[in-house]
């Protein structure tokens, strides 16, 4: 008691956003990944509602190549905070021929996730569906409002998004569409990492530097799993290593690294972007540029 | 981290694109990837200079596959501070989204070419911003490496500026005239050795040197209810708190307030945010109120200090700028949101379009996608409004079309 509230703009808005979410809609879901975003999503959902429990279920769609730090992280959470998980397989539609796996060297579940996902929508009747995207992340996204309306198919029309004018969200929707909210549209993954320090969130261990198998395949680090097709030459090697976003084992890079606290992680975020472009001016590249390179190919 | 959001205005062709992708190249956050293609496709062009309106080319891939552009947002940050400029670069649609753009930023860069001056396109840019009152300008002559970097050119476009200036209603608005190239990066991040004769600050040391303080609206605080808190736990059985977003000006413990439209008294108790309780909130805090009395209070209700209610009416009259393909006409019906408040509106008489170039209001019988004009709109129900001048947030509302859901305008309350 005392203190004036001074409260972070980005955080602000956020919460905002929760708010109306709750307020428009029916039958939001928060879309979990077990990442960083998602779990950022978490943090600023309990403030929003705050004495009151996170007043939605988060939904996990498990394509079944998670990294298992991330199950593991993912059940203590929603332990703790006493959340209601809906968990819904790929591996499930796979089984029963819905999907179809793919082959070779570079398959991946990842886009067998949709499918799963809009099922799942479809089952629970979701009218809202809050995700992670950031605008920064990729072009799209930099176009995406922060309630985005999807049809019945889970289609966006891009070319004809309802302008969004200052804070003022209109969810209002048709039976059969639903909206996907992006509570943290405009933060950047700086944005995120400082957050997640400042708050003193938890993340999956595998977001820190640690010793892993990895193989190196197109100038990226691979690690080296049952679930990642590897060739005979491609021998996995321990090298000192962390993931800068998480997502499936088949799709998520690892990128060589010391930082093994969230400061060290904040640190190596801002240099990398710093001496990217000293490498420019010395027009030669310095191994932090690279390993943003790197990134990106994975993005 | 503090938070700057920008819109930029400018016309084709007068260096916006330039002017951004300086900022991200002098604030070194553009990625390697970027610069090497931006390095590629100059070489290509055959410059001898980094073409950085390359940095936007997402923009540029959109322009030739024929999409609609809208508002894109583009980030950069200093040690200081994080910025998100709203890129409004639409052409045909230039009024919504520049509309939509300078909604949600506090300052405003409009562009102007030093061999043209102020143009038509100009009045435009700047009487967007007096709509919506977006309280730091910065006026940025570019290309005066194109004439010669003249003191005379850009103190006859200072000049021309003040003239149109004198037009305008908004007399707290901030306008600062920097003359810069973008291309070469003169007094964008760096000063400009060419034109010593400027003494002012670059454009980005401006930017960096704004504080949140200068954003602040002189107006009474606004606090509307988004959704109430009841957690209905053994610890929390009696627990109820308001949560919303403080606008106009802080709140404190102890305040007495009135509740709207019920026009019930209560003191604020308690001001939460999270497992913390403050003893005052500024305007744009997010937070959770909790009241003396058990009054009833709903979402679309709104808390104001007593003795500082809002007029109550049920005939808005309004500055509104249409945005959907289907005209606005008298009669029409929508569903009006004003703050978390949702009502049924008919449109009474449109008063006639609003001239973007400071030219007044002339007749009309429509508001067509991308026009801007001065309407009557009759409520089903009383709202407690401001005037936008006054008081931003609850001084504005959109208007939704009922049968489409789009947003189909947004108000200004006069």
């Amino acid at each position: 008691m005392g203190a004036v509230l001074n409260q972070n703009t980005l955080e602000s808005e956020a919460v905002y956003i929760f708010r109306e979410v709750v307020a428009q809609f029916e039958n939001p879901v928060l879309l979990f990944s077990g990442g960083k975003d998602s779990i950022t999503l978490v943090r600023l959902a309990q403030k929003a509602f705050f004495p009151a429990k996170i007043p939605f279920p988060l939904l996990h769609i498990d394509t079944g190549h998670n990294f298992p730090e991330t199950i593991e992280f993912r059940d203590k959470l929603v332990e703790e905070l006493g959340l209601k998980l809906i968990v819904r397989h790929v591996q499930d539609d796979i089984d029963s021929g819905k999907a179809i796996e793919e082959s070779g060297k570079y398959s991946s579940r990842n886009s067998l996730q949709t499918n799963t996902l809009l099922d799942a929508i479809e089952e629970f009747k979701f009218d809202a569906c809050i995700g992670g995207a950031r605008r920064d992340e990729e072009k799209a996204r930099a176009k995406e409002r922060i309630f985005s309306v999807r049809n019945d198919f889970g289609e966006w029309d891009e070319k004809n998004q309802r302008p969004e004018v200052f804070d003022m969200l209109n969810g209002r929707i048709e039976i059969g569409q639903n909206v996907r909210v992006f509570p943290i549209s405009n933060w950047t993954e700086l944005d995120v990492w400082s957050y997640i320090a400042t708050e003193n969130i938890e993340i999956p261990s595998i977001y820190y530097a640690h010793d892993r198998e990895i193989f190196e395949r197109d100038g990226l680090l691979w690690s080296a799993s049952e679930y990642v097709y590897r060739e005979e030459h491609e021998i996995p090697v321990k090298k000192r290593v962390r993931f800068r976003t998480v997502g499936d084992m088949t799709c998520t890079a690892a990128v060589e690294s010391d930082a093994d606290s969230i400061d060290k992680i904040v640190q190596e975020i801002r240099e990398s972007a710093i001496s990217e472009r000293g490498a420019r001016i010395d027009d030669k590249r310095s191994e932090a540029a690279m390993e943003t390179r790197k990134q990106q190919g994975y993005f | 981290m503090e938070v700057l959001k920008i819109a930029t205005a400018g016309s084709v062709d007068d260096g916006k694109s330039t002017l951004i992708g300086r900022l991200l190249y002098d604030t070194r956050s553009l990625t390697s990837d970027k610069l090497e293609s931006i390095e590629a496709s100059s070489r290509k062009k055959g410059l001898d200079y980094l073409d950085f309106s390359l940095a936007t080319d997402g923009l540029v891939a959109e322009r030739e596959q024929g999409i609609t552009i809208d508002v894109a947002h583009i980030y950069f940050s200093t040690p200081k501070k994080s910025y998100i400029i709203a890129d409004t670069p639409g052409h045909v649609e230039y009024t919504r989204n520049m509309v939509t753009g300078a909604s949600t930023s506090q300052a405003s860069i409009i562009l102007i070419d030093a061999r043209k001056g102020v143009i038509e396109q100009t009045y435009r840019h700047f009487f967007i911003n007096n709509l919506l009152r977006v309280k730091e300008v910065i006026v940025a002559v570019n290309k005066m490496d194109l004439v010669n970097y003249s003191e005379n050119v850009f103190n006859e476009i200072v000049a021309e500026f003040q003239e149109l200036r004198s037009k305008s209603d908004f007399k707290g608005q901030n306008i600062t005239f920097i003359p810069v190239s973008a291309l070469w990066g003169e007094n964008i991040a760096e000063k400009s050795s060419a034109m010593s004769w400027y003494e002012g600050d670059t454009v980005l040391e401006h930017l960096e040197a704004l504080k949140a303080e200068d954003f602040e609206e002189e107006s009474q605080a606004r606090f509307a209810v988004q959704t109430v808190i009841r957690p209905k736990t053994d610890e929390y059985h009696d627990y109820r708190g308001y949560a919303g977003k403080i606008s106009g000006s802080s709140l404190k413990v102890g305040d007495e307030v009135t509740a709207l439209p019920s026009l019930t008294t209560s003191t604020i108790k308690d001001i939460q945010f999270f497992d913390e309780s403050f003893e005052e909130a500024p305007a744009g805090s997010s937070v959770t109120i909790s009241l003396a009395d058990d009054i009833n209070v709903a979402r679309g209700d709104m808390l104001v200090k007593s003795g500082e209610v809002p007029q109550q009416t049920k005939l808005l009259e309004a500055t509104v700028c249409w945005m959907d393909n289907k005209a606005l006409l008298p009669g029409n019906k929508y569903l009006l949101q004003h703050n978390t408040n949702g009502i049924l509106a008919k449109i009474d008489r449109i008063e006639g379009h609003v001239e973007t170039n400071f030219g007044g209001v002339t007749k009309a019988d429509s508001l067509k996608l991308n026009e801007i004009g001065k309407v009557s709109i009759k409520l089903s129900k009383p709202v407690f409004a401001d005037n936008f001048e006054e008081n931003k947030a609850n001084g504005r509302f959109i208007l939704i079309d009922p049968q489409t859901n789009t947003t189909a305008g947004v108000g200004f309350i006069s």
